[in-house]
């Protein structure tokens, strides 16, 4: 394999790493955050527990998440360097804004909320784990309005054989960052709700504290439905979006070949790129695609065959990881409205229960298979319609250079997913600490 | 103008971040020699835990500068020095896990690899950087468009190794007196006492390296023509004599601040020097990355600037009043009363 091949497969591990653990950070940040506010409101010690139990698994999953962050943006220059010397005048200054405003804000909270239980008062202590969920959110919109950016373009001149700014708000403002920004944080909500009420089950069913876990997958649940309708209504017209500025991407999530009015919805089809066509199509309904992509089913769509071959990206990956996402979502719904009418019986519930202890996978998956059709769908640009990911890599590397790096990678990855999951496991299943009051009754 | 600005804010964030992160990196290496139980090493663990992250921000943000205000440099840096880079990244990676794993299992085997993790991620970022910087200092093979023709093992020649040295010194005092500060008892007692004995190597390799910067470097240049700059160095050197009188008084966090002082001037001196190039080239001057050839664009420079004055002493004063926050030293009472890591 050569260094292009090899780096964009290092950059896909790592990222992809990275984001098993970004997504609980954003939303279980909050999540704890409500938990330790309602105890400064109430005064209920439970909701003290709930913060400090929650809080210790976000504790370990926010270092993973952390500690993977760096590689991100060391291997832009690493691997990147011809992109990062072609785009660091906007992508570069995003990022750095990044770590002033958010990352600083985010670590040093952390510890504060760590280290303070017992130095602050309670209020300002809550108000600590707030200032850490506001950072990791606002480190998120910083960072997907630079992925947006790679994916639309906007406010840059070509200048000096680079991209340079030209229009700061223009960047920053761009609606497709908020549609991209919105997708990602509610999906992350999604995960972190399925996680708690995931691990709440797990508990309920072996009737151990239920009180605390019935109050944990309650509040769990409201978020996660929220977010779950929210995710479902606003897919829809982010993907509308990208029917208008990325007709490549759209044309490969639908694995849809000939250019046409009336185009139809295919549910399902097994994509043969070699002859351009779909060698099996099952549901298909007439104007749908043109009604979902431009809100009239007379819209033309444009088919892949209007597109240069090379400029087409991965079909069946980008098609597959679409209509998993797609699915995922709608069952995200299904779970928790299904959740929501047992939300009072969930003791009565074992088959709720059960199918959300399964559950906690799903969203990571939903959410992973997201960013393939973002980041696959936008092949063979690195910079869509502006740089190819071929003019991308660096000049100065060898093969065996990234090769060996990659190995580690994968081998030093591996080693810490498996040790912070046994990790978060073996916390999660422990359970809460006993109120120091009902020690004895609830064993 | 704005390029310069940029040029010295840059070697501003570099000589914090040594200064901040140089303590918990020199307090990592030197666990093993300073902590020999197990409380020990909770507590070791402790004076750099509400710190530590915090700390490491400040790489990320120099990182992110050089990627925003110099992309050229950034590129060519990144790529140039990949494989010492890639282990300083995985070293740190191990490093930042230990913290949140290392008490999560009650076996000595398992706290045994994570403390080993600590001190080799914590050596290794130590030694790399100081090599790093010196081989910068001294020149990096870059031909035409900035593109590094240096081999993996350009880095290891004996300036780079010289400077790997100095800053792994640097940061073995600063950490040692950062647990001074930050214990009592017995393990005061020890760092306090390698402190001492680490300052007098320290001097010398010192002295040394800054005989070998005037020999293998250009960066007297600047000094030449200004001769008021060497004002820096300077303060370097009386810094590092203050560190032995504080230490000697037993006035422990005077001593720290000292050494904070001396690793910042130690980098603003090499940055001072290298002015107006962040990456002279060995090959041929005109191929050096230059604040003229590598800059951003004015408009992101002035974009930056506003941010950065605006955030940067925010930042400054939240990370100061947890400083305040954590004053005081780390006793064993509070380990059991704290949520320790």
């Amino acid at each position: 394999m050569d260094v292009l091949m090899l780096s964009r497969l290092q950059f896909a591990a790592a990222t992809f790493f990275h984001f098993i653990f970004v997504p609980l950070t954003l939303g279980l940040s909050i999540l704890v955050a409500i938990m330790e506010t309602k105890f400064v409101r109430t005064g209920d010690e439970e909701y003290r527990r709930m913060a400090k139990f929650w809080g210790k698994i976000f504790i370990i999953n926010f270092a993973v998440g952390v500690v993977t962050g760096i590689t991100l943006e060391f291997q832009f220059g690493t691997n990147w360097a011809r992109y990062s010397r072609y785009v660091g005048d906007i992508f570069g200054s995003i990022l750095a804004i990044e770590a002033t405003l958010a990352f600083f804000l985010e670590s040093t909270f952390l510890a504060v909320w760590i280290f303070g239980w017992n130095r602050l008062s309670p209020r300002l202590h809550a108000i600590c784990i707030w200032l850490v969920a506001f950072a990791s959110n606002l480190s998120a919109l910083w960072i997907l309005i630079a992925n947006a950016w790679m994916q639309h373009p906007v406010g840059y001149v070509l200048r000096h054989g680079r991209a340079e700014l030209d229009n700061f708000l223009a960047v920053v403002t761009q609606p497709f960052a908020f549609q991209i920004f919105f997708h990602t944080i509610s999906g992350a909500y999604i995960l972190a709700g399925f996680f708690v009420m995931g691990v709440s089950a797990y508990h309920l069913l072996r009737r151990q504290n239920t009180e605390f876990f019935t109050k944990s997958f309650r509040l769990a649940l409201g978020f996660a439905l929220i977010f779950s309708l929210a995710e479902l209504v606003q897919g829809h017209y982010h993907a509308g979006e990208v029917a208008k500025i990325q007709p490549t991407k759209l044309a490969a999530m639908e694995s849809f070949w000939e250019t046409q009015a009336h185009a139809p919805q295919v549910l399902f089809a097994i994509p043969d790129e070699g002859n351009e066509r779909n060698v099996l199509e099952i549901g298909r309904i007439p104007g749908l695609l043109s009604l979902l992509a431009y809100h009239t089913p007379a819209a033309t769509v444009k088919g892949l065959k209007d597109f240069p071959k090379e400029d087409r990206p991965p079909v069946t990956l980008t098609f597959v990881a679409f209509r998993l996402m797609v699915g995922l979502g709608v069952l995200f719904v299904v779970l928790t409205v299904w959740g929501w009418f047992r939300r009072h019986k969930l003791e009565s519930s074992p088959a709720l229960l059960r199918v959300m202890l399964y559950a906690i996978p799903l969203p990571y998956i939903a959410l992973q298979a997201g960013w393939i059709v973002t980041e696959v769908g936008r092949q063979p640009w690195i910079v869509y319609d502006l740089m190819k990911t071929s003019d991308a890599v660096s000049p100065v590397l060898a093969a065996y250079q990234v090769g060996l790096t990659f190995a580690a990678f994968i081998v030093v990855y591996g080693l810490l997913g498996l040790v912070a999951f046994y990790l978060i496991i073996k916390h999660a299943r422990r359970g809460p600490e006993p109120a120091p009051a009902t020690a004895k009754l609830e064993g | 103008m704005l390029a310069s600005i940029w040029f010295f804010l840059w070697g501003i964030l570099w000589a914090v971040y040594f200064m901040l992160d140089g303590f918990d990196l020199g307090l990592g290496t030197l666990m093993p020699v300073l902590a020999k139980s197990d409380t020990e090493r909770k507590l070791v663990y402790r004076t750099m835990g509400p710190f530590w992250d915090g700390n490491e921000v400040w790489l990320i943000t120099a990182g992110g500068v050089t990627f925003a205000a110099f992309p050229t440099t950034y590129a060519a840096l990144f790529s140039g020095l990949y494989s010492a880079l890639m282990l300083v990244l995985f070293a740190l990676i191990l490093r930042g896990v230990s913290f949140a794993f290392r008490n999560e299992v009650d076996s000595p085997g398992w706290k045994c690899l994570w403390d080993t993790c600590l001190t080799l991620g914590s050596f290794l970022p130590a030694l790399l950087l100081g090599v790093a910087f010196a081989n910068i200092f001294r020149g990096l093979p870059l031909g035409p468009g900035g593109i590094y023709q240096g081999g993996l093992l350009t880095l290891i020649n004996p300036y780079g190794l010289a400077g790997g040295v100095l800053f792994l010194l640097l940061f073995l005092v600063h950490g040692a007196l950062w647990l001074a500060v930050k214990s009592a008892g017995v393990l005061h007692d020890r760092a306090a006492a390698l402190a001492a004995k680490l300052w007098w190597p320290l001097l010398v390799w010192a002295a040394l390296f800054l005989f070998a910067t005037s020999q293998a470097t250009r960066l007297f240049v600047n000094y030449a023509e200004n001769p008021v700059l060497f004002l820096i160095p300077a303060l370097a050197v009386a810094a590092l004599v203050a560190v032995y009188v504080f230490i000697r008084k037993a006035a422990w966090w005077q001593a720290w601040f000292s050494s904070a002082v001396t690793i910042v001037a130690v980098t603003l001196f090499g940055v001072v020097g290298l002015y107006p190039n962040l990456l002279p080239s060995s090959i041929a001057a005109d191929y050096s990355l230059t604040i003229s050839n590598s800059a951003s664009s004015p408009l992101t420079l002035k974009i930056m600037l506003g941010v950065a004055l605006t955030f940067v002493p925010i930042v400054i004063a939240y990370q100061v009043w947890v400083h305040f926050l954590f004053k005081g030293k780390a006793r064993e009472e509070d380990l059991a009363a704290e949520e320790v890591y």
